[in-house]
This record gives C-alpha cells, structure tokens and sequence, in this order.
C-alpha cells in the first residue's frame, strides 16, 4: 500500500486542447451565446462611440485652434477701461494688429416686419478675424458690411423675422441695411447663437446709436494679431497678475483650446457614463446568463470531471468561452460604436464650437474590444467559479448536491474585484475619486433597491397567494417565485432602464415646468432694463399708458469691493488660507438701494428698517446669506465698496435669504437710502403683460421712444430654454435609448434562458388538455406582472432620483411632473409583454410532441 | 497477481442538519488485477455510493480505499481526477457522454486529457471495434441508445485502465441491445485484461462475473468469494 500522489508531476495545463474544448463545447449554444454577448455589445458601442467622437472632436480643436479664438491674443474687461487698464491694451498694439469689439444686450428693430427683438449687438473695428472668417452669406458681407452703415444678422434671426438682405434694421437710433446673414462667428456654438442672438454692426456708429449710457453693461474687447516674434502665452502669463487686479481677462489658443476641451471632455465624460449605465445593465445580463448557461453544463463538466479533467481546466475551457465571447462582442461593439459615432458630429451640432470630422478611433476601438473581455470575464466569474467545485457524483446520481463546497473564499475577492472595477472604471471616465464614488455607490444602491424589491415581490407573492383566484392567473403568480424565475433579472435590467430614461424625463419636464410656473399668477413676464435717471420717469408713464402694471422699478448701481474686515486684495493673494477668493475683489456687483425687504427676502441675522442710515461713519448694508459665505464674513463686520471712484466705508448690518427663482430683480447687496441716490445708476423695471399681441407692442413703442432701453419677455426666456434643454435632452435620450435597447434585449435573453422550462411546462400542461388560449394567459400573466412590476419600481427610482437632482443638484423646488412617467411605464410594459410573448409563439403554435423533440 | 482495489472498514454518513443517515459500513474487499465483480442489492442498498467511493468520485467518511497502490481518501478532488484519467474507465446506465462532441471526440476526450496527441486514430479503432467507426461524426442525440452506450465502451476503454467501473450498464437498454452491449463488455474487459467492478440489479448479467458483493442495509450480507481466475489473452492490452 502507498499514500503517495498518483503522479509527482502534475499535468500540463495544455492551453491549445482546452481552447479546442472550449470551442467544442459551445457547438450546440452558439446561438445562445450570442444572444448573451448581445446586452454588452450597445453598451461598449455606446462607449466607442463617444470616446471616438471625443478624439474626433479633440482633433479638431488642435486643427482648428486658432480659428476658435480668430486672433492670437484676446483681452477683455466688462466695463470701460481706466487709464491703467488702457495703458496695457495700447501697449500690446505695439506688438502687433489690433481690433476692437463692444458687446452688449440691446433691441433691434425690424423695420419690415415691425418686430423688435433682443439681440447681442457686437459693434466690431478693424480686421478681425486674423484666423478663420466670420462666416456669412455672401460670403463678402463678412469684410464689407464696415464700410458703411451695415449689419450682419444672425442666418436664424432672419429666418424667424422674414428679413432679407437689404432689408432695414434699427440698432439704438441708427438704421442699418442688412448686408449679410450671419452663420458662424469664430468659437461661438449654434446653442450660443441660439440664446443670444448676434448683430454686428461697425463700430464707428456706436455712439450714434445712443445705446452706450451712464451705467450700460458694455463688454469691450481686444483682439490681437501679434507679430511672429510674440508669443501669445509668454506675454499673457507675463501680464496676468495685471490683467487680475484690472478685472480683465484674456484668451489665447492654448487657453482655449485648453477650456474647450474640458468643457467637451465633461459632456463626453457625462455621455460615456450613460453608456457605461447600459453596460452595465447588459453585464447583469452576462451574469444571469452565464449562470443559467453553467447550470445547463453542470452534466458536461460532472462527465469531464469523472474522466479526469481538473477544477481549473473545467474552469479554463469555460472562461475562454466567456472571454471569446467578450472578445466577439468587444469587437461588434466596436464596430457598432464606430458607426454610431459618424452620426454623432451631426447630432452634437448645435454644440460644437467646429465642425468635426468623424474619424476611425482604433484607440477606442481597442479600449472597446479589451473592454468587452474585461466586462464579461469579471461578470462571468461567479457563476464560472463554482464550476471548480462541481462534483462527478452528479453522473451517478442527477439529484446529488452538484457543488463540493459552496463557501467559496474566492467569490469575495470576485466581489472586490466587480466593485474595483466599477470605481477605477468610473474614476477614468469621470476624473475625480469622489465622483467615481458617488457613481458607484448610486448604482450599487440602485441595483439594492431594486433586487431587494424583486425578491420582497417574489416573497409576498408566495406570502399572500390568492389561493382562489382563477387557474391562468395563479399559474401566472406562481412564476414569478417558482424555481428558475426571471423576477430578479428582469427586475433589475428593467428597472433600472426604466429608472434611467425616466429620471431623464423628469429632470426635464421639472426644469421647464420650474420656468413656466415663474411665468404664472402675477408674476412679471417681461423686463425693461439699461433705463436712464432721466427717462425713470417717462418710462413709468408710458407703462402705465399702455395698461402694464409696474411691479418693480428698481435702480441699480455698479459698485466693486476694496476691503473685506481691513483685507485687501492684496492681502487675499498673499494669504490663501484666508479662503476669499480674488475674484470677489475684482468682479463688479450691481447693487441697489431701499430701506425695506421685498417678497422674494427674508431676514437671517440683523435688522433691515426704514430710514436706519442717518449719515454714520460707516454705511450699513445687508447681504445674501451665500454671498456673506463667501466673502467670510457676519453682520457687524466692515466693508469697503468703491463706487466709481468714491469710497464708501460699509458695516454688514443684516444678512438675507433671497429666493433666486423668483423671477424678478435681486440682489446680493443692499444699500439703504441716502447714500447711492447721486451715484450713476440705471433702471430696471419688471411688468405683466396679459398676452403676447400686448408684449410685442409695448416693446415696439419703448424701442421708438427709448433706442437704448432694452425689454425682455419671459416668453422668448421660456423658448429658448426649452429648445436648449430639449437639445440637451435629445442626446442624453440617445444615450439611454442604448440602455433601454440593453434592457430590452436582457429581456430577450432572460426569457430564452428560461425557455426551455417554461416549454417543458407548457408542453406538459397542454398534453394534459389545457388549451392555446390558457398557455397564452399564463404567459402574458407572468410578463405582464413582471412588465408592471419592473417598470412600476424603475418610475418609482427615477421619481426619487429626480427629486435628489431637483432638490440636492439644481436646488430647486420639486414638481412632479408624473405624465412622461405614465408614457414610460406604459411602454416598457407593453414592451415586456411582446417580447415575452413573441419568444413563446413556438410553444403555442407547434404540436407538443415536436416542441419536445425540437427543444430536447 | 497484484491488488488492483483494496477496500478496507469502509464507512459513507450523508449529514442532513442533525440526522446523519449513514448509508454504507464496514464494507471490506480486494480486487485482483484481471478480477470481475458485481455489487448487487436493492434499490437504496449503498451499491452506487460504494461505486462511487471505489472510484474516486466521492470521500468515504471513514476507512480507506486504495486504487492501483494509490490511497483516495487522503486526495484532493483534483488529484482524485488525475487518479481517475490514469487508472479509472467508466460506463454509466445513462451513457453521459458529452453532447456537444461528436462520438469520435467523446472517444478521444480521456487521451486529450492526458495531453497525448494524434489519438484520433487510436479512438477510430476503438470506435470500428464497437462496430460504430460509421458513425463516428455523429452527435450523441443522432445516436440510438443502444449506440450511444458503444460509444461509451469505446471511451471507457479509450485510456487504457486498469480498472473499470459499470453502472446499470444495460439498465436504460432494451433486452436484446442490452446482450449485445453486455457481450461486448465482456469481451472488450477480456481482451484488455482490465479489472470489473459492475452495480447491476440484474442478476443474470451478475452470474456473468467471477465474485457477487451481495449489499443490503449498507452492509456487504455475502460476498460468492473465491474467484475463479479466468484465463487472460496475452498482449491484448489496448
């Protein structure tokens, strides 16, 4: 007798005849199989698609870069420069060419139509663009339309007003001929030109139009074309300490190619985490399936386990089979995504600062074929793991207990190894580790919610059991706890698709329906803004003359901040610590002056009384909370405000909480009256009009009386939020739709897997005399209830992620808009009928003998 | 004569909470190289569970079994199966044979498994031996039942083993294919010089092996002992 091992050298791994038996063995599910890789294919296509485009679109950036800016050099400041200001803009004309810009809000005036309408009135001098053109049709108006009293109209603007070329335009007090239509500006997207309008005009008319008054909001801006000799980010690094403590900023091609491609870089990111969404919705897919399909080889691996195959070669045939499969849908997904991407250039058009040529990526092809192994290797593992441990007993006796030990220690560094991933994988697409946490957590939390609720509903199912209901319902019930039940899977896959394209659709409607609720009762609809002291008072009157109401006429003044507690800004740039940022020293603030709270206010700390200032040294001011935040500070400490050029010494006496989404006029600092009367200050003032006949003329006769007041309706606010959010809105729905496509074809798979039991079951039931039509009932049954169960909690996630969003992320107050939930649920459980029933139509229709047959 | 099989004080308790049902004890034998034996015994008597534990596929919870020199109880699942590749030739009342090969790879797999290579054509031979070298491409449900389990002969004797084990081999059989497949058992087993171990409830076909295991209860109740040696072609081995 010995005790030794039967063979000292252990046996060869023999990769090339495992591969082969791999290969073998997957002669009779090939079909099946592909239907597994399936659910991952949309969503790695998803993730080419847009990291392909994001290497598309980063390529036209670098190709383009110069034309984005249309100079070298672009300083800028949003009010007029001062003597020091003006020194470093003539300084650096030395090194170079330079045009000068002013930009502001104003009406224009279609003489034709009789319409007016707010545009940005760019008032342009000199040669810009240096680089690229200002894109127009004719293509000559770009360069002629400065040589006299000419205009350049937005290609839109003119389509909406029916202008022509030729046509009459009133800019202030000037009429301008329409020498062009505008289609693109260097850098500017379609979704800018589409909120803000523009109108360019020549400069040296500017004055004429009367629109530049005490206290307009003018931007000016400097572009230059600096000689070879410069270079633009040397000299713009040079001046920034300046350019800071002048309140100007500045742009070269390196500054914004490198803005641009954050800001791009941040939508693919958002984009990409949709399509991660669907893929991992389509690896829960892999997960059930492999399980199932596992389960279905258990007899194979028992026979290959008695004639002497080892747990790890079991385990290796069917991990080449799962990485072949990843590898096959990496590559489809690939595939798929890079045809998807040609149409994303179109799609993003509204968006895109350049045209971008969609190209090959092969490195996000590669990323998507590694990917799609990754995916479905690790998804794969806990079902492939247990295949180590089936017993050969099961071919002496099919009822054995399949597994040797189901405590596997493995299945935990699985587990870690899934959540590592999802957090590394997130962290790439997202960029920060918090996020990558967050993400992970709302998904894992997600997926909790909705398999604890799958396995409640299987449990109460079974708890509650209507035990004299009728034959097809029960039988329906019964199969959402019986053995083999698809209740988890599709609660899951289905749920959280549902969830996803749902929150969507909340988060939309909430976005508009929070605007257009500002838009009801009394509250104003349109605005009247850049009104002089002089006109203060005949602007009232013809308001009031054309039957508007005035329900707020406030004076607003520019004022900048000198001095936080003693702090300057020098102070502040010193001492980072402090946590004041420069920037609130440099910006301006448009503050005005009462003695009283209006509706929108409420007091935090301190008091807020009539006629509290009576020439004290230092002048009490109230504060929004967030702003007192920001700038450190509470009430009773000092300030220093400059209004233009005057000091005022300040003491915060008095903190507020403003509701920002009421829409009329506030404000982050409060003076009380008898300080700023005398101060240069223009008006605002806020009314109704009842209908948009009435809207329209009133600003047809402010625009005739005053060229340079500027009215505003909620109206066209409304609009033109709505046609971004939709746009907005469009793509990430594209994105989804790649989830609920995922879903959907989980759906299919998971009715598939379990195909054969239920054909078994329905085979039986008919041989033993039920009819087509009960079959039919049983079935629907189960996916009716699954359809209303799965979409149910999918609205029920997205309602609740919706009011996180609305609450937490937009802070603002939640609307249920419940109708696109009702579309959703409606769909995605008509969806899970049809596809539930389709895949049955074989039982229904063939003889039960044949099915048998066919299906053994 | 060496000992191919040595069962000794053997012992297997199934725990199910806190019974334990114990479904063999005290079970002792050898098996000579060359020997044949049937384990009889009603249904439920422990004759597939001591198959099971004579060939390695399940852990005896107490005594030993030593297959070939080699002790199972003391291996791991995997060594065990290495065992199982080297020794061990199995033909089971259902066929198992794998259904996503053909009849010709079923036959090749337990060599592939060693690593041997170009073992086709020894598989071809055996396939021709059990008259099915026809249909050798075949998918094992393109297989009558009778077939399938010649096919599973053939894989059975593929590896060349010293043992074989033989569950019901013609329990899922009709009568007549049932001889035929019994007939070429035998004679394969004869030509090969391996060692039987048969679990039939049929007796007839237990009359046809030198030494009846009679079990009941789990326990071996007689054991027809003195084998009467059968004289063994000589390099008939496959």
């Amino acid at each position: 007798m010995s005790n030794n091992k039967p063979n000292p050298d252990k046996p060869r791994l023999n990769i090339p005849w495992l591969l082969k038996m791999a290969w073998r063995d997957t002669r009779r599910s090939r079909g099946r199989l592909l239907l597994f890789l399936s659910s991952i294919v949309l969503g790695i296509a998803a993730l080419v698609a847009i990291n392909s485009f994001r290497d598309s679109l980063q390529l036209a950036i670098d190709e383009k870069a110069r034309s984005l800016i249309g100079a070298d050099l672009v300083m800028g400041m949003n009010k007029e420069p001062d003597s020091l200001s003006l020194a470093i803009i003539d300084s650096v004309s030395t090194l170079g060419e330079r045009s000068d810009e002013n930009r502001m809000m104003s009406m224009v005036y279609f003489v034709k139509s009789n319409d007016t309408r707010l545009v940005q009135v760019r008032a342009l001098e000199g040669g810009f663009p240096y680089f690229g053109a200002i894109e127009t049709n004719p293509v000559e108006a770009s360069l002629s339309f400065r040589e006299g009293k000419r205009a350049l109209v937005d290609y839109n603007l003119m389509l909406q007003y029916e202008a022509q070329i030729g046509d009459s335009i009133r800019v202030g007090a000037v009429t301008f001929a329409i020498e062009g239509a505008l289609h693109r500006i260097p850098g500017q997207t379609a979704m800018t030109a589409a909120v803000a309008p523009v109108v360019y005009i020549p400069r040296q008319y500017l004055p004429e139009t009367g629109l530049i008054q005490r206290g307009s909001r003018v931007s000016f801006y400097y572009y230059y074309d600096l000689n070879e000799s410069v270079q633009p980010d040397t000299l713009a690094n040079k001046l920034d300490p300046r350019f800071e403590e002048y309140g100007m900023f500045y742009d070269t091609v390196e500054t914004r190619k490198a803005s641009m491609g954050r800001s791009y870089d941040e939508l693919a990111r958002f984009l990409a985490l949709v399509g991660f969404v669907a893929l991992l919705l389509g690896c829960v897919g892999v997960a059930s399936a492999v399980h199932v399909y596992m389960r279905d080889k258990l007899a194979t691996i028992g026979i290959l386990r008695c004639l002497g195959m080892s747990g790890k070669q079991a385990f290796l045939v069917y991990l080449f089979q799962v990485m072949g499969m990843g590898l096959i849908g990496g590559i489809a997904g690939a595939a798929l995504g890079s045809v998807v991407q040609l149409i994303l250039p179109e799609l993003f058009k509204t968006f895109l600062p350049v045209s971008v040529d969609a190209y090959f990526s092969v490195t996000a092809a590669t990323q998507g074929v590694l990917l799609g192994v990754i995916v479905s290797v690790l998804f794969a593992l806990l079902p492939l793991l247990s295949i180590r441990q089936v017993s050969p007993l099961i071919t002496l006796r099919a009822t054995v207990e399949h597994l040797t030990n189901q405590k596997d220690p493995l299945r935990w560094a699985v587990y870690g190894l899934l959540l590592g991933f999802i957090v590394v994988f997130s962290r790439w697409q997202l960029g920060t580790w918090w996020q990558a946490l967050y993400f992970t957590g709302g998904v894992i939390a997600a997926f909790l919610v909705l398999a604890l609720l799958a396995k409640g509903l299987s449990w109460t199912v079974k708890r509650f059991f209507p035990a004299h209901w009728g034959y097809v319902w029960r039988q329906g019930l019964a199969n959402l706890y019986r053995p083999n039940n698809q209740t988890l899977l599709l609660m899951v896959s289905i749920g959280l698709g549902t969830a996803l394209i749902g929150t969507l659709f909340m988060v939309q409607r909430t976005l508009l329906s929070e605007v257009s609720l500002s838009g009801t009762e009394n509250q104003p609809n349109l605005v009247l803004f850049d009104i002089q002291n002089s006109q203060r008072e005949q602007v009232a009157d013809l308001t009031k003359a054309e039957g508007l109401p005035i329900l707020y006429f406030d004076p607003i003044v520019t004022v900048r901040l000198e001095q936080i507690n003693n702090l300057t800004l020098a102070d502040v740039r010193k001492d980072t610590t402090l946590e004041i940022r420069p920037r609130n020293f440099t910006r301006e603030y448009r503050v005005t002056y009462r003695d009283h709270l209006s509706d929108s206010e409420k007091t935090e700390a301190g008091e807020w009384s009539e006629g509290q200032y009576k020439g004290a040294d230092r002048v009490p001011v109230s504060l929004e909370e967030g702003y007192a935040e920001r700038i450190k500070v509470k009430v009773g400490d000092s300030l220093v405000y400059n209004v233009q050029g005057a000091t005022i010494p300040a003491r915060v006496a008095h903190l507020r909480r403003v509701d920002w989404n009421r829409v009329q006029t506030n404000f982050q600092v409060l003076f009380p009256e008898g300080v700023l009367e005398e101060a240069p200050q223009f008006h605002v003032l806020m009314t109704r009009s009842d209908n948009e006949q009435q809207a329209a003329q009133f600003q047809r006769r402010m625009v005739e009386t005053f060229p340079n007041v500027s009215a505003i309706g909620l109206d066209l606010i409304l609009r033109t939020l709505e046609e971004v959010v939709s746009q907005i809105s469009f793509v990430i729905q594209f994105m989804a739709l790649f989830s609920i496509f995922t879903g959907l074809l989980v759906l299919v798979g998971s009715v598939n897997v379990s195909k054969f039991q239920r054909v078994q079951e329905s085979v039986l039931l008919r041989t033993l005399g039920s009819n087509k039509k009960q079959i039919l009932g049983i079935t629907l049954m189960e996916y009716l209830m699954l359809g209303i169960l799965a979409a149910a909690v999918g609205c029920v996630i997205a309602f609740g992620a919706a009011w996180a969003l609305a609450v937490f992320s937009f802070e603002m107050e939640f609307v249920p808009v419940l109708w696109p939930l009702l579309i959703i649920f409606v769909l995605v459980t008509l969806l899970t009928v049809v596809v539930g029933l389709l895949n049955s139509r074989g039982v229904l229709n063939r003889p039960p003998l044949e099915v048998l047959r066919r299906e053994a | 004569m060496s000992t191919i099989l040595e069962i000794n004080n053997l012992k297997k308790t199934y725990n199910s909470g806190d019974r334990h049902l114990t479904v063999l004890e005290g079970i002792n034998f050898t098996l000579q190289a060359g020997d044949t034996c049937s384990i009889v015994g009603p249904s439920g008597s422990g004759k597939t569970t001591l198959l099971g534990l004579c060939a390695g596929l399940d852990r005896a919870s107490s005594g030993s079994v030593i297959l070939n020199g080699v002790r199972l109880d003391n291996l791991s699942e995997d060594a065990r199966a290495q065992v199982r590749n080297q020794y061990v030739g199995f033909i089971f009342q259902n066929f198992q044979l794998i259904p996503t090969l053909t009849a010709l790879e079923n036959v090749m797999v337990p060599l592939e498994l060693r690593g041997e290579r170009n073992v086709q054509r020894e598989a071809m031979d055996l396939l021709a031996r059990v008259g099915l070298a026809e249909r050798h491409d075949h998918y094992p449900t393109q297989l009558s039942g009778g077939e399938q389990q010649r096919v599973s002969l053939a894989r059975a004797f593929s590896n060349r083993p010293t043992i074989l084990f033989a569950d019901e081999p013609t329990g899922n059989l009709d009568e007549e294919t049932g001889e035929k497949v019994e007939k070429l058992l035998f004679d394969l087993n004869r030509e090969a010089g391996t060692t039987l171990v048969l679990v039939t409830h049929d007796l007839e076909l237990a009359e046809k092996t030198q030494r009846i295991i009679r079990i009941k209860g789990g326990h071996v109740v007689s054991d027809t002992g003195a084998p009467e040696r059968v004289q063994q072609p000589e390099g008939s081995n496959f």
